[in-house]
């Protein structure tokens, strides 16, 4: 295996985990996953060194992003048969961090998620995201305070149509 | 305290990041020692990301599924090619299951919900062309067919609605979001069009299912991999009738599963 497919591998439990805690969906963040290795696998001759990690993050992150904007404009479906296991779990009803999550916009996630799941510093987030640095940070200063105050009760708990 | 000590909102989830300049990180522990608001919060965002860790955190050491095997997703680099290569030989035995669906069945995740929004872009393009509707006429049907089976790579074989007051118009091939696409139109003698929008999908099999677009609707359904997009004017009984013919005799020409 090359050098650049062992990188890439050594990083797929970090953008699992990544893509769980973004999408909330282990099936979705696994589609996402799967659909950034062979992104990048495809694009080695765009990549020109640097933190592979950041590299695949900020694939990932467009993928998500293109998913969602798709989901946006989706034409109105009938679904027969389609399996929703997030729905409920074991911790629907309770105000978990999970839920917590829900109520942050997606640059808000992203962003919070890259620092404090990821360790990602704020330089690399912004590279990620595409900003400038203070808008990251504003990012992180939200989301914290949106979770603060949805843990604290002072939230309404909404009921997110999936 | 002066202007200087300020502290502000950035600078305290920096703080919390590791990510304050070393001259400001002693006087940010004076700052939250006087005030226990911001200490509180302090406390609770890095409470946020010790739990953020435990949900998540285990991920990091599960052996990732198959699925994620690097070598077998680099040979999709060559999917498009090696379905079409395998059809053509499959199309020539008569035996179209095996590799055409081995190679798309890892083609994740689905696409059918921009397939069938480009169907419905396509029937709203052509539809109203008059003098270039289809590339190759109905006359043709022996040559359109085989035309565009090669190219979607999987035998295709437009229904046949004459039942239903359709004559094939004709069809033409069209770029999908997973590769080309057949494009079939039908007409009814009063100049209504239908049409059958069909190519690869990386989605299971489906039921009939509706969607809309604009003043058009469309049924779709996935049979073998590959999905069908019936799409007409928004008026439902005809629409349903039309798609439910063209169902039932595509669903007949399946070979069986196995």
């Amino acid at each position: 295996m090359s050098e650049f497919r062992e990188r890439i591998e050594a990083a797929i439990p970090a953008l699992r985990r990544y893509a769980r805690a973004l999408t909330r969906d282990a099936e979705t963040a696994d589609d996402i996953v799967q659909d950034t290795l062979v992104r990048a696998l495809r694009s080695e001759h765009l990549f020109h060194g640097g933190d592979m990690r950041a590299w695949l993050y900020t694939i990932l992150t467009n993928l998500n992003r293109n998913r969602l904007r798709t989901l946006a404009r989706r034409p109105v479906v009938t679904p027969i048969k389609d399996t929703d296991a997030t729905a409920s779990g074991p911790d629907s009803g309770g105000r978990d961090i999970v839920r917590a999550l829900e109520i942050l916009t997606e640059e808000q996630r992203s962003a919070l998620l890259l620092v404090v799941l990821e360790s990602l510093t704020y330089r690399e987030v912004s590279e990620v995201q595409g900003v400038p640095i203070g808008t990251v940070m504003s990012r992180l200063a939200r989301a914290r305070n949106e979770i603060k105050a949805y843990l604290d009760g002072e939230r309404p708990a909404l009921r997110r149509v999936k | 305290m002066n202007d200087r000590d300020h502290v502000s909102e950035e600078e305290l989830n920096a703080y919390v990041d590791n990510e304050l300049p070393v001259d400001r990180r002693s006087i940010l522990e004076a700052w939250l020692a006087t005030h226990p608001d911001d200490a509180a919060r302090v406390a609770a965002w890095r409470k946020q990301a010790d739990l953020l860790c435990q949900r998540y955190g285990h991920l990091e050491y599960e052996t990732p599924p198959q699925r994620f095997d690097l070598d077998r997703l680099a040979r999709r680099r060559y999917s498009g090619l090696a379905a079409i290569a395998a059809t053509v030989t499959a199309f020539l035995i008569g035996a179209a299951a095996g590799w055409t669906v081995h190679g798309l069945e890892i083609q994740k995740p689905s696409n059918l919900a921009q397939f069938t929004s480009d169907a419905l872009v396509a029937y709203r393009l052509y539809t109203v062309e008059v003098r270039h509707p289809v590339e190759v006429p109905g006359e043709e049907r022996p040559h359109l067919v085989q035309w565009l089976s090669k190219r979607v790579g999987s035998p295709l074989n437009p229904p046949e609605l004459d039942k239903q007051g359709l004559k094939l118009v004709g069809g033409r091939l069209l770029p999908g979001p997973t590769g080309p696409s057949a494009f079939f139109m039908y007409e009814t003698p009063s100049g209504e069009r239908f049409t059958l929008y069909c190519g690869h999908v990386n989605d299971g099999e489906t039921a009939l299912r509706y969607t809309t677009g604009g003043q058009n609707a469309a049924y779709y359904w996935v049979d073998r991999n590959l999905a069908y997009v019936l799409s007409g004017p928004m008026e439902t009984g005809k629409l349903k009738e039309i798609a439910q013919a063209a169902y039932d005799q595509i669903d007949r020409r399946s070979p069986p599963r196995g």
